[in-house]
Order: structure tokens, then sequence, then C-alpha cells
């Protein structure tokens, strides 16, 4: 598994708060049995009409093509727990996200896929969708060492739970491994639960 | 950091080993699993050439894909086949118990959980399921993973976790007449909003939820993560012991004693502390209904929809504004101005028999006066199990539903998400007992949702448009 330090791309914001799992990824499109082919999917009803004609979106414009580094704002990822999600923006090139803030459950899903999910401040995300927006062919570098976002001439302060940039900066994102290597540890633990020795049926 | 509530209790109880991450390695004691976040999880721990570590600890069954309709198989949607072969193929290969139509026990996921004695207080409980914390009405750790994380815990019985926050969420007092558990939870994420519980797990706490059947208590924390916070619980009691009494999995004669005051012994108690603490008076409570594209943009029954202009924040009236825009609403509309095509009645969240039960006394009420299903709408019940199909149909209830014109289907999440057949069709607006009315949620990207209570919905069907329940008194 890679350590994930540095990650230099180009930028692409989507602007607006509270967009949500279904939003990024349609539950129709969750009905397939791999993840193979979810970065066909991503924002689909945004960036589509029914009739299949292209809408205004961000994913859509030739500028944002081969993007890397995706700008959000609050709440970004909320609703349904489905990996399809983040699954669907990596395999259309995302590599980092940078927001206001995540939704829990799609800020883990995405630490496993080795993916970083940092914060900036509210002020920073505005100023950099704006540039990104204004400089779509330049190079964003994220610093996961240094917790810097580079955009242009500017750095801006980014976070992340320790825990989790500790597990991309080590490498140990992908976690069955880890977990694996407490196997005398899990038994300890599930001997002393109760509820392990009640009969079942 | 909180210290002494059911939250730490359960979360040390459960912990393995402090990992290189500095994250905790939690042991889960309970996996649900459904048919559609899990054949890639299976597959990934065939790639890495794994087992099921507790095969005994996971449980499957499938509800998101099936039809409610026709159940039979193959199902007509080729897709949606290939999935119900995949998990029977995985459940039988990985030596993991499914609970498929054959068994009687087949539906949503968070409610065959609870039904079968399966959810016990104190355990930790994963689903690939935003909505598995559904489970905490009975004091446990309970919380959605993604599919990687459905891999660690069928490979190993744990996840990598970082601690949460506790808020405790009081509300005192008495809930008026016709005001339901979900209309206090709609309430609650009004309140907070649907970011503010990052972070956070909500203990539910106070004279309303005291007073409240386990019934509630689910729908209750099935929609904690509407508001943010990936986990909810009530502290187990009495009502929580007598309704998992006799339960299939639960555990009988000399063993059950020692579980209950085991369960006793988890509640938070007076030396319990918090992170948060927020309270409200039931009495300010009325009957909600969401207006917008986030569960939190609601309004009790009595008000008017808002006014962008009110609000400070840019953000926030940008939402407002794509709402309004989504919905083809207008600000200062009274709720009652606006008319349904589609009455949904079921879901995690509201498929339960109680749930059923009230709605199915609002249209015995309205049949009563002489009220059916409003010209135009379509109206239909989907029970949230096989279980509750059945207990529902010995008491009748189907019956009334369908003299007034609902249908009466199959178990399954149905129109809640709307990855089977049951869909919305163009700019089609639902009175819905669920709990997303996300933008496209429904099945169609132009589709418009109101969530409400089953009887809410109830009233609404038998009347065409949002409508106070209390019209109806029985309810």
């Amino acid at each position: 598994m890679s350590k994930i330090k540095k990650i230099e791309a180009r930028g692409v914001p989507v602007v607006g708060n509270d967009i949500d799992t279904d939003r990024i990824i349609p539950a129709r499109y969750l009905k397939e049995i791999t993840f193979s082919k979810m970065g066909d999917y991503p924002f689909y009803d945004e960036r589509f009409t029914p009739e299949g004609k292209k809408k205004d979106h961000s994913f859509n414009k030739p500028e944002y093509q081969g993007a890397g580094i995706l700008v959000a704002n609050s709440n970004f990822g909320c609703g349904s727990s489905r990996e399809h999600a983040p699954q669907s923006l990596v395999r259309w090139g995302i590599r980092a996200i940078v927001a206001e803030s995540y939704a829990e459950i799609f800020a883990g899903n995405c630490v496993m896929l080795g993916t970083p999910a940092v914060v900036a401040s509210k002020d920073d995300v505005a100023a950099i969708q704006k540039w990104v927006a204004a400089n779509p062919e330049a190079q964003l570098v994220l610093d996961l060492e240094a917790m810097i976002l580079k955009v242009g001439d500017h750095s801006y302060k980014i976070t992340m739970p320790e825990t989790r940039r500790n597990a991309l900066l080590e490498g140990t994102w992908d976690s069955t491994s880890l977990l694996l290597a407490n196997k005398d540890k899990i038994e300890a633990i599930a001997a002393s639960l109760p509820y392990m020795a009640w009969t079942q049926d | 950091m909180a210290k002494n509530t059911l939250y730490n209790k359960v979360w040390d109880a459960h912990s393995v080993a402090t990992l290189p991450t500095g994250q905790t390695q939690l042991f889960i004691g309970l996996h649900m699993v459904h048919e559609v976040t899990s054949p890639q999880a299976f597959d990934m721990v065939r790639e890495k050439g794994l087992k099921v570590m507790y095969p005994e600890r996971t449980f499957a069954t499938m509800d998101h894909i099936v039809p409610t309709r026709s159940q039979k198989r193959p199902f007509l949607d080729p897709q949606a086949e290939a999935m119900m072969q995949a998990i029977e193929r995985n459940t039988e290969e990985f030596g993991v118990t499914f609970l498929n139509f054959e068994t009687g026990k087949q539906g949503v996921v968070h409610i065959i959980g609870p039904e079968l004695g399966l959810t016990q207080p104190g355990m930790t409980i994963a689903c690939g399921d935003s909505h598995t914390s559904t489970h905490g009405a009975f004091g446990t750790l309970a919380f959605g993973i993604g599919t990687s994380q459905v891999r660690d815990v069928l490979a190993t019985q744990c996840l990598a976790m970082d601690p949460m926050k506790v808020r405790r969420i009081e509300v005192n007092g008495t809930l008026r007449p016709g005001v339901t558990p979900k209309d206090v939870i709609l309430y609650i994420i009004n309140r907070l909003g649907v970011k503010g519980g990052i972070g956070f797990a909500y203990e539910y706490a106070g004279d309303a939820f005291d007073s409240m059947t386990m019934e509630g208590r689910m729908t209750v924390c099935n929609m904690s993560i509407e508001g943010g916070a990936r986990a909810g619980y009530v502290n187990p009691d009495d009502t929580t012991f007598e309704y998992l009494k006799g339960r299939d999995h639960s555990p009988k004669g000399e063993e059950w004693d020692k579980a209950v005051e085991k369960w006793r012994s988890l509640a938070s108690g007076p030396e319990a502390e918090y992170d948060e603490v927020v309270r409200y008076n039931a009495e300010d409570i009325q009957p909600m209904v969401t207006w917008g594209i986030t569960p939190g943009q609601s309004i009790g029954i009595h008000q008017t929809l808002p006014r962008p202009e009110d609000y400070d924040d840019s953000g926030e009236r940008q939402s407002i504004e794509l709402a309004y825009k989504h919905m083809k609403l207008k600000p200062g509309q009274r709720p009652d101005e606006i008319k349904i095509d589609v009455a949904f009645i079921g879901s995690c969240t509201n498929g339960r028999i109680e749930d059923l039960r009230a709605a199915a006394a609002v249209v015995a009420q309205g049949i009563k006066a002489g009220k059916k299903v409003a010209p135009g709408v379509t109206a239909f019940v989907v029970p949230g199990s096989m279980q509750v199909r059945k207990q529902a149909m010995e008491e009748g209830l189907h019956t009334i539903f369908q003299d007034a014109g609902f249908e009466w289907r199959g178990a399954g999440c149905s129109m809640c998400l709307a990855m089977n057949p049951d869909q919305l069709k163009g700019d089609q607006i639902s009175a819905s007992s669920s709990n997303r009315n996300f933008i496209g949620r429904q099945g169609s990207p132009s589709g418009r949702t109101l969530l409400m209570s089953p009887a809410m919905v109830a009233a609404a069907a038998l009347t065409g448009k949002v409508t106070d329940v209390r019209q109806f008194p029985a309810a």
C-alpha cells in the first residue's frame, strides 16, 4: 500500500452545501455488483438531463477534465453510507478533496480508499474555488506532511483528524492487515463479552 | 470528552487495541449485511485470501433492491437478480446466515435485527448502511460503514475507529396528541441542523423518550444520521427488556436474568459527563413536515414556508434557494396548500407494526367520514419485514388500507431509495414516511419528497394534500 504524502493535481470546484451521496451517485447505479464502472457516474443527474444532454456542471467542463483535487463546501457527502460515492469520484480521477466539512461516514470511506479528505476554512474554500475557476489549468499542491494546500502564490492551512493523516502518511489506510495483526487480542475481547457466550436460537 | 456514559462503557468493552495510526481497533458484536453494499466486500475478502472470522456474528438479508409488488424469482430486473444471486453465493460460501424469503424473516435490515432479538443492549453494531443508527434504540453503539469497512468486519470482526463525542438531547414534558416520534426527530434535526451531529453520538433522554415505545425510539435513532450523528442511542430500560423478552435470539432462562442485570448496568447514570447537553420541551413540538431538500428543511404544520432573506448565512441561503427551485414551492406558502401525487408508508424509519397501526387508525377514521385515497393520488403501504406484514394482516390492517384504496405490498426498502421498481415519475411529489428528501432520492431526478410521520402520510393520502393529522382525531 502506498504512502500518501503529497498530491499535485489541477482543481475542480463543486459549489454548494449539503451535497449528499445520492447527488454524488444516484441509487440506480448501485445495482452493479462491482465498483469497476463507477467512474462513469459521479453527479450523473446533475450532469445530464434524463434525455442524456449535458447540463452545466464542473465535471462536464473541458477545462476540468483530468482534474484531481475536488474543492467542495460544507457537509459534503452527507446521507447514505454508499462507498460508491467516493469510488465514483476516485475512478473519475479525484485523488484528494478539500472542503469546509464532511459527513463522517463519507470522510471515513475516503481514507479507506487512500484519498485525503482535508478541511479548510469557509473563507479559504471560497477563495480556492474562485481561484481554481479562474485558473483551471494550474496545479494545486496538497502537502499532507506540512498540512498546507498551495494554490498559486497562496498557502492555505488544512486540517484532518491526526489518525487518518497517519494512516495515509504511513500507507496503512487499507486497515485489514493492521486489524488482523491483533488476532490474539480480538479473541481475548470476544471471550470477555458476555453476549458472545449466550446460546444462539 | 464524555465519561461514564453508555457510549463510553460500550466503547471501552469493545476496544481491542490502539492501532499504530492512533485509531482504536473496535470489536463489532453484530454485523448486518444486505445485498447492495456487500458483494464488493466479499470479493475483497476473497481477493485477499481471507475468511470471515466470526461467521456466526454476521446476518444477511435483502431489502434495497427487492421489488415489493411481485417477489417471485427470478426478479424481472436482471441486475436485481444478479445481485440476489451474489448474496446467495457469498453467504453460502462464507457460512453466513441469510434471512431470505424462505425463512419468513426477510425484511429491511434495521427492522429485522431488533425484531429477531439480534440487536441487544451493550453491543457494537455495524452495517453497510447509514441507518444502522436505528439499533441504538436498544442502548447499543450502532453506526453505518462503507464497503471497505464491511470487508474489515467480515475479515476481522473489527473496525479502525476514532472515538465520538456525546451530546445528550433531552426532551422533557408530554408530547401533544398527534405528535409522534418522527415529529420529535424532525424537530431535533431542524434545531441542531443536518451537520450539527458530525463527530457526535446522540444520547436521547428525558420524559419523551422514557415514555416512548421501542418502535418510536427506533424511529428517532434511525434519523440521527440525518442530523449528522453517525450513532444515536437511548439508554436501556424496562421498555427495552420487555420488547426483547422471548425474541428468537434473545437470551433465555438464567441467561436472560443475567443479561438484564448486565444491560441495566450499562445505562448512563448520574455520574455520566457529556461533551454537550441540549434540552427541548415536548410541548413545543407540532406535527412536522419537510418542504426542502434536506431533512433539516422542515416546519411545524401550523407554520408557513420560510423566506430565504431571513437567513444570514450565505451558504444556508443558497441551500434554501436551491430547495425552492427544486421543490417548485414558494416562501410563505402554507403546508396545506401543497398537493401530493404519491403517498408512501414504509422504510426503516417508519415501517414497523406500530407505524402501520397509527396510519391505519387515521385511514379507518377517514373511511368512517366517507373518505378514500384522494383522486389522482397513488398510495401504498410497504411493511418493513415479512413478520411485520404477517402481524399487520393478523390484525386486519391490510383490509383497512385496501378498502381506502392503498396498495398493500411485500417487505422491502421500496420508495425510500427507489433502487427497485417503486419510483417517482417526473416531478411528482410524495408524502413519505421515509428519511431522506434529497434531490432525486425517490428515483426521479426531478421528483420531490415531503417527509412526515406515517399518520400524516395517511392523512395526506385521504385529502390529496399535506394535512394536519389532528383533523382525524383517532390518531
